[in-house]
């Protein structure tokens, strides 16, 4: 049971990793790997190690998803399909 | 054809790394190490959290040296995006319009409870999973959520470097007292008290309250330069 | 099919073998910086997922004292020790990075690698005095191109 669990979740994991290089959108990249990160922690509770499950959905799915939207958005890349956008 | 190119070098590579991995005990490795940590950690340290005791009593060089890492990354950025230094393009950002009913009002309620959590997850974190790391980045996102409400919300930059400095320095300090008293640097000090009570494990609650503190001011820095 | 208790192992070793793979195609095929990051941050993530994985031990539990008896082995401390620090450390790398892309931008304008090399190029050769390195392929002064025959016969 815990084995279909894991093959589902590795599975779910490793197709958002190869999202990241194929989305277009940065902010739908960086999305993806947030993703990455949020079943990263979950395959770490699977392996018995809470410290770094706590450290990597805090980090990873949290704070690293913060600071590459902030510096996107400093760099003006931020493309949401809205009118503004379009015109620019 | 360049696409090709790079899904065969990935294919080639997982395989290779797969065939290393095949090699490796994997899921019955011999722990010699880990298991003298595991044997010997309760009783020298009384922690019930065994990866706090190795992280800070047995292996706690690295994290000093972990926290300079930390510390030279920070202020690089710090220095790369100080205002003073830019060529005054404030054209490519558009100005911060107010934030919303649900946003200001969602912080306002978060703000205290986010606090309690990442000070309790730092001041248990021998006891239970956590530790200064994780409720440090939980103490950064307190302010930076009443900061993304409201700009004039987050502590001065000189508060916050200030405390950041002052905890490293604390962390310095304790190791440096326990050379003091003549053991080796970052042996454990005070009583080491019962298993699994809050006041127990010697220095090492004041060592993770050290580097949550620090951890969090330095990324509520981190996030307060990115956004401003 | 029933997968037995080793399958387990070998599944989170494909997937922390299938991200540092990943991470390493990004890493090679990106052309924007930002992309650049993630595919790093990928790569350490799968290779945090390995350490992990060389702690563990069959059905062994966390290694967190909680008052009962211990009956179940544990897993080795050390490597989530390490992971630790080394999910922090990551964190601190990618917000570097994403401070120095922002001052590429500003001063060059451009965050895609190929542009940038040939930019950085051109602005060292010129602060150091010498002439930026021309290919061989590249067209000599003067020289002309056989002009194809549909463009000839519609001008």
């Amino acid at each position: 049971m815990i084995a279909w669990i894991t093959l589902l979740l590795v599975a779910l994991m490793l197709g958002a990793a190869v999202l990241v290089l194929l989305f277009e959108n940065l902010i739908a990249a960086i999305a993806a790997s947030s993703v990455v990160s949020l079943l990263l922690s979950l395959l770490y509770v699977l392996l018995a190690a809470p410290d770094v499950a706590l450290t990597e959905a805090a980090v990873g799915a949290g704070l690293s998803g913060a600071v590459l939207a902030l510096g996107l958005r400093r760099l003006g890349l931020i493309d949401l399909g809205t009118k503004e956008d379009r015109r620019a | 054809m360049h696409k090709l190119a790079s899904l065969l070098f990935a294919v080639g590579l997982a395989a290779l790394l797969m065939a290393l991995a095949a090699h490796l005990p994997l899921g019955a490795t011999p722990m010699a190490i880990g298991q003298a940590s595991l044997d010997r950690g309760p009783g020298e340290i009384a922690s019930a959290n065994i990866v706090t005791s190795v992280v800070l009593a047995y292996r706690g060089i690295d994290t000093m040296c972990e926290l300079a890492i930390l510390f030279a990354a920070a202020s690089i950025a710090g220095m790369v995006l100080s205002p003073t230094t830019r060529s005054g393009n404030h054209a490519e950002t558009k100005p911060r319009a107010p934030a919303g009913l649900v946003l200001r009002a969602g912080s306002d309620l978060l703000f205290p409870l986010l606090l309690t959590v990442g000070f309790y997850i730092v001041a248990h974190g021998h006891l239970t999973p956590g530790g200064g790391f994780q409720g440090g980045v939980v103490l950064a996102a307190a302010f930076f959520v009443s900061f993304l409400a409201r700009a004039d919300r987050l502590p001065k930059p000189a508060a916050l470097i200030l405390m950041e400095g002052l905890a490293g320095a604390a962390f310095i300090g304790i190791g440096l007292a326990a050379m003091l008293d003549g053991g080796p640097f970052l042996r454990l000090l005070l009583d080491k008290g019962v298993l699994g009570q809050l006041v127990s494990a010697g220095s090492l609650p004041l060592l993770y309250l050290a580097v949550g503190l620090k951890v969090g001011a330095e990324l509520a820095d981190l996030l307060a330069h990115l956004a401003e | 099919m029933n997968l037995n208790p080793p399958d387990l192992i070998v599944i989170l070793t494909a997937g922390g073998v299938g991200l540092v793979a990943i991470g390493a195609v990004g890493l090679a095929v990106s052309r924007h910086l930002l992309r650049l990051v993630l595919a790093l941050g990928i790569a350490e993530s799968g290779g945090n997922l390995l350490l992990v994985l060389a702690g563990y031990r069959w059905d062994a539990v966390a290694p967190i004292l909680t008052g009962e008896a211990v009956t179940r082995p544990m897993v080795d401390p050390v490597p989530q020790a390490l992971v630790l620090t080394s999910i922090v450390i990551g964190v601190g790398v990618q917000a570097l990075a994403v401070a120095l892309m922002i001052r590429i931008k500003e001063a060059y304008g451009t965050l895609d690698i190929r542009e940038l090399k040939a930019r950085v190029e051109l602005d060292i050769c010129g602060e150091a005095g010498i002439t930026p390195p021309q290919s061989s392929d590249s067209p000599r002064p003067g020289q002309t191109f056989p002009v194809p025959v549909t463009v000839r016969e519609s001008a």
